[in-house]
C-alpha cells in the first residue's frame, strides 16, 4: 500500500503525452518580453535603461525588500523598451523588451556541462547565492526561495522534502528533469539541506513515474540523507500540506507554515536551479517548459529563455491546431488560460496546455443536490457547498470562521461537483473579502 | 364549591397584581429614553433601507441626523431635498438643496466597437470575473457586462441593454444611492450632477491607456489626446494617465468638446438634436 495524504483528493485522467520527450533546447526568440512581477511579493525595481546592452544572465530588475525576486536578463542584446504589456490574464503590467543579438553570456557563468559535486560554500553563503540568482519556487506558487530557507526564530527545520509529484494531469516537466538531471538534482537537494542544517531530505514521486523513482533511489545511494520515496497517485499531492502529511505523517496546524512543524518543501526544478545558481553561478533566466495538448501534433519538453512568447513554444510543438478553443498557462487543474499566445514565459510558467473546442467549455451549471461530493473531495477538510452560498450571499465574515484561508485553490470540489457549480471561483471571491476584513482589522 | 372558585381567582389576581408590579418597576428600571425625533425624522424617510446615505438603513440614517450638530453633512440620496427639507424641518432646522445625482456608466464599447478578443464562460458575476483576468476585449478597463451593478439596484434603475451588452441607467429610477458605483469592480459607474433638465457632459472612457492601444482595443475610447482641454472655456476637463475627466461643478454644457473629440468619447445626454450634424462622426444616443 503506498503512501498518500488522508483528507479528499481526486484522480483526473493523467494525460502525460510528453513523459517520454527529451528535454530540447528551444532556439532563441528574436525578442523576449521579461515582465517585472513573476514571483509573489513586490515587483522587482528595474535597474537598466532603454537602449542599453546586456549579457545572458545581467541583472536588469533588483529584488525590492526581502519578500521579492532579482529578475536577469535571459538573452543577449539591447533593450528596446520598458513599458507595461499584456500578462496571461490580460492586465498590461511593466516588463523589458528585449531585442535578442547572439548569444553572449556574463563570464562569470560557468557553461561546462561536467558536474561539479564538491559543496563548499556554507548555509548563508548558499543563502545569498539562492537570493541574488532570483529563484523562486518553481513548482508555480513562485515563492522567493530565499526567504523559504531563512528559517525565523525559534523555529527549526529537522527534514527537507522535495517535491518531484507533479500531480497535475499532462505536465511532464519535472518528470523529464529527475531522469536527465538527476545528479545535478541530488546535488542541489544537498545544497538546500546544508543551507537548513538538516540531515534529511526526501523526494516524494508519485506511482506514475516509475522510471524516475527508480533512477532516483538508485542514484540517492551515493548522496547520503537524501531518499526518494513512491507515492499513490492522487491530485493534489504536490501541495505542500498534503505531500507532508503523505511523507511524514505530520499535518500543518490550520493557517500555519510547513516549518511550524519543522519540515521545508522545495520544488525540484528549485532543487535543480540551487543547484546551477550555487555551483555554476547561473541565474535563473530559464526553465523546462512542458508543451502539450491532445491534438497538438508533437508534445514536448522544451528549456526555454524567460520571456519567450508562447506562441513560440506552441510552433515548436508543431503549431496550434486548428480546433483550439482554449491554451492554458500552468496545469489544467490550477493553471490559467491565456488571453492572447503573444504573453511570454515567466519564471512560473511550468506548462503549457492547447485544449480542443470540446474540452473548453465549462458544462452547463444545474443546482446542488447536497451530495457532498465536494466535501469528501476537499483535501483541506472544507465544505465547498457551504462556503460558495456564503460567498453568494456576501456572508464573509462567517466564511472567515468556515477557515475559508485555508483553501489552497487546488480546484477538486469543482472538478467533482456533479451540478457543475463554479465552486472554487466563488471560494476565490471569498477569500480576497476575507483577506480584505483581516486587513482591514489589522489597521 | 363557590369557595374553590374564589379562591383561585383571588390568588390569580393578587399573582397578576404582584407580577404587575415587578414588571414595571424593572421597565422603570431598564428604561431606554430614546429621542421622539428620531421617529418622526426616520417617518419621513423613504424606508428603502438601501444604504447609499452610508448609514445601515433608514433608522440609522435617522439617529444620525439626530445626533449631529451639522445636518448638511448628511444626505438621503434616495429622498433627495424635498426629503431632506422634512426632515430638518422636525429639528427646526432648514437644510440647503444639493443638487441631484444621478448614476453614470462610463463605458460605450459595445461589441460593435470594442471587438471581443476573448470568450468568459465562467459564472456570471464582473467580481468574479475580474479576479480572473482583464475582460472579454483587448481593454482592460472597459465594461464585462456581467450585471453586478444590475444585482445590487434596489430600485430596479439600471439594466443591461441586450444589443450593446452595456448597462443602461433609467434617469427616471435612479435615484444616486451609489449602490452600483460600490459593486462595479471595474470603477466604470461614477456619480454625477444630473443637471439642468438632465442634461450633461461626461467622457463616457475610463481606458488610462495611450491613444494607439485604447483606440485598436475600442472605437470609441478616450485616447488622451487633449483636444477638449484646449477648447474647454471653463477649465473644466482635466487630463490624467491618457484620459479626459470633466469636472461637472465647472461644466457649463457648452458642449464644444463633444464637437472636438476625435473619437466620440465625449456622450452629450439630453440635449435636443443639433441643427447640422456632421456627416460619418458617431453621433451620440439620447439616453445613457
Amino acid at each position: 500500500m503506498l503512501k498518500t495524504f488522508a483528507k479528499g483528493g481526486v484522480h483526473p485522467p493523467e494525460n502525460k503525452f510528453s513523459a517520454n520527450r527529451p528535454i530540447e533546447v528551444l532556439s532563441l526568440p528574436a525578442k523576449v518580453t521579461i515582465p517585472v512581477s513573476q514571483h509573489i511579493g513586490a515587483p522587482a525595481t528595474i535597474v537598466v535603461s532603454k537602449g542599453d546592452k546586456v549579457k545572458v544572465g545581467q541583472l536588469i530588475a533588483q529584488g525590492a525588500g526581502f519578500v521579492s525576486a532579482n529578475i536577469h536578463s535571459s538573452v543577449s542584446g539591447t533593450v528596446e523598451s520598458i513599458e507595461p504589456v499584456l500578462d496571461s490574464s490580460g492586465y498590461k503590467r511593466p516588463a523589458i523588451t528585449i531585442a535578442v543579438e547572439g548569444d553572449e553570456w556574463e563570464p562569470t557563468i560557468d557553461r561546462s556541462p561536467e558536474l561539479k559535486r564538491h559543496i563548499d560554500a556554507d548555509a548563508q553563503t548558499i543563502i545569498k547565492k539562492i537570493a541574488e540568482a532570483g529563484i523562486v519556487g518553481l513548482g508555480g506558487a513562485t515563492f522567493p526561495s530565499h526567504v523559504k530557507l531563512s528559517v525565523p526564530a525559534g523555529k527549526k527545520a529537522d527534514v527537507l522534502i522535495i517535491n518531484g509529484v507533479e500531480c497535475e494531469p499532462y505536465l511532464t516537466s519535472d518528470h523529464r528533469l529527475m531522469l536527465e538531471k538527476g545528479h545535478e538534482l541530488m546535488v542541489g537537494i544537498q545544497l538546500l539541506m546544508r543551507a537548513l542544517n538538516v540531515d534529511k531530505a526526501l523526494v516524494g514521486i508519485e506511482n506514475n513515474k516509475p522510471d524516475a523513482i527508480k533512477y532516483l533511489s538508485e542514484i540517492a545511494k551515493e548522496y547520503p540523507g537524501i531518499t526518494a520515496h513512491a507515492l499513490k497517485v492522487k491530485y493534489p499531492q504536490g501541495g505542500e500540506k498534503q505531500l507532508i502529511k503523505a511523507l511524514i505523517n505530520r499535518e500543518v496546524p490550520s493557517g500555519g507554515l510547513p516549518i511550524d512543524i519543522g519540515a521545508v518543501v522545495h520544488n525540484v526544478g528549485t532543487a535543480y536551479a540551487v543547484y546551477e545558481a550555487v555551483q555554476k553561478n547561473k541565474p535563473l533566466f530559464e526553465r523546462v517548459v512542458t508543451v502539450t495538448g491532445k491534438n497538438l501534433p508533437k508534445p514536448s519538453n522544451f528549456l526555454v529563455r524567460i520571456g519567450t512568447p508562447v506562441s513560440e513554444l506552441i510552433a515548436a510543438a508543431g503549431g496550434l491546431p486548428d480546433d483550439t478553443a482554449k491554451v492554458v498557462n500552468g496545469g489544467p487543474m490550477m493553471g490559467k488560460a491565456v488571453t492572447d499566445i503573444t504573453v511570454p514565459v515567466t519564471k512560473g510558467t511550468s506548462g503549457i496546455i492547447v485544449f480542443p473546442a470540446a474540452e473548453s467549455k465549462r458544462k452547463a451549471e444545474s443546482v446542488c443536490i447536497r451530495c457532498a461530493k465536494c466535501v469528501s473531495a476537499c483535501p483541506m477538510g472544507l465544505e465547498p457547498y457551504l462556503l460558495i452560498r456564503m460567498s453568494q450571499r456576501m456572508m464573509f465574515d462567517k466564511m472567515e470562521h468556515e477557515r475559508v484561508l485555508d483553501c489552497m485553490e487546488c480546484g477538486s470540489c469543482s472538478f467533482e461537483c456533479p451540478a457543475n457549480l463554479p465552486l472554487l471561483d466563488y471560494i476565490r471571491l471569498g477569500k480576497t473579502e476575507v483577506n480584505k476584513i483581516i486587513r482591514a482589522r489589522k489597521n | 364549591m363557590n369557595s374553590i372558585i374564589i379562591t383561585a381567582v383571588l390568588v390569580l389576581s393578587l399573582l397578576g397584581v404582584a407580577l404587575a408590579i415587578v414588571l414595571y418597576l424593572v421597565a422603570q428600571k431598564f428604561k431606554v429614553i430614546e429621542d421622539p425625533r428620531i421617529d418622526l425624522v426616520e417617518a419621513v424617510l423613504p424606508g428603502a433601507n438601501c444604504g447609499g446615505c452610508g448609514y445601515p438603513g433608514c433608522r440609522g440614517f435617522a439617529e444620525a441626523f439626530v445626533k449631529t450638530d451639522d445636518i448638511g453633512s448628511l444626505f438621503c440620496p434616495v429622498g433627495g431635498n424635498d426629503t431632506m427639507a422634512k426632515a430638518a424641518e422636525v429639528l427646526g432646522q432648514t437644510v440647503e438643496a444639493k443638487d441631484p445625482m444621478i448614476a453614470v456608466v462610463r463605458c460605450s464599447g459595445s461589441p460593435e466597437l470594442r471587438k471581443r478578443v476573448v470568450e468568459y464562460d465562467g459564472a456570471s458575476s464582473c467580481k468574479l470575473a475580474t479576479a480572473l483576468y482583464s475582460g472579454d476585449t483587448g481593454c482592460q478597463y472597459g465594461c464585462l457586462g456581467l450585471g453586478d451593478c444590475v444585482a445590487v439596484c434596489k430600485f430596479d434603475a439600471i439594466h443591461i441593454d441586450p444589443v450593446t451588452l452595456l448597462p443602461v441607467v433609467d434617469e427616471e429610477k435612479c435615484t444616486a444611492c451609489g449602490a452600483c458605483v460600490k459593486a462595479c469592480p471595474k470603477f466604470i459607474i461614477e456619480l454625477r450632477k444630473k443637471g439642468p433638465k438632465g442634461k450633461r457632459i461626461f467622457v463616457s472612457c475610463i481606458n488610462k491607456d495611450k491613444g494607439g492601444p485604447a483606440r485598436k482595443a475600442c472605437q470609441v475610447a478616450c485616447i488622451g489626446c487633449g483636444k477638449c482641454v484646449k477648447v474647454c472655456p471653463h477649465d473644466a476637463i482635466t487630463l490624467e494617465n491618457n484620459l479626459a475627466y470633466i469636472d461637472y461643478n465647472k461644466c457649463k454644457l457648452c458642449r464644444k468638446c463633444v464637437e472636438e473629440c476625435p473619437t466620440g468619447a465625449i456622450l452629450e445626454i439630453n440635449f435636443p438634436p443639433r441643427k447640422q450634424k456632421v456627416e460619418g462622426q458617431a453621433m451620440n444616443v439620447e439616453s445613457n
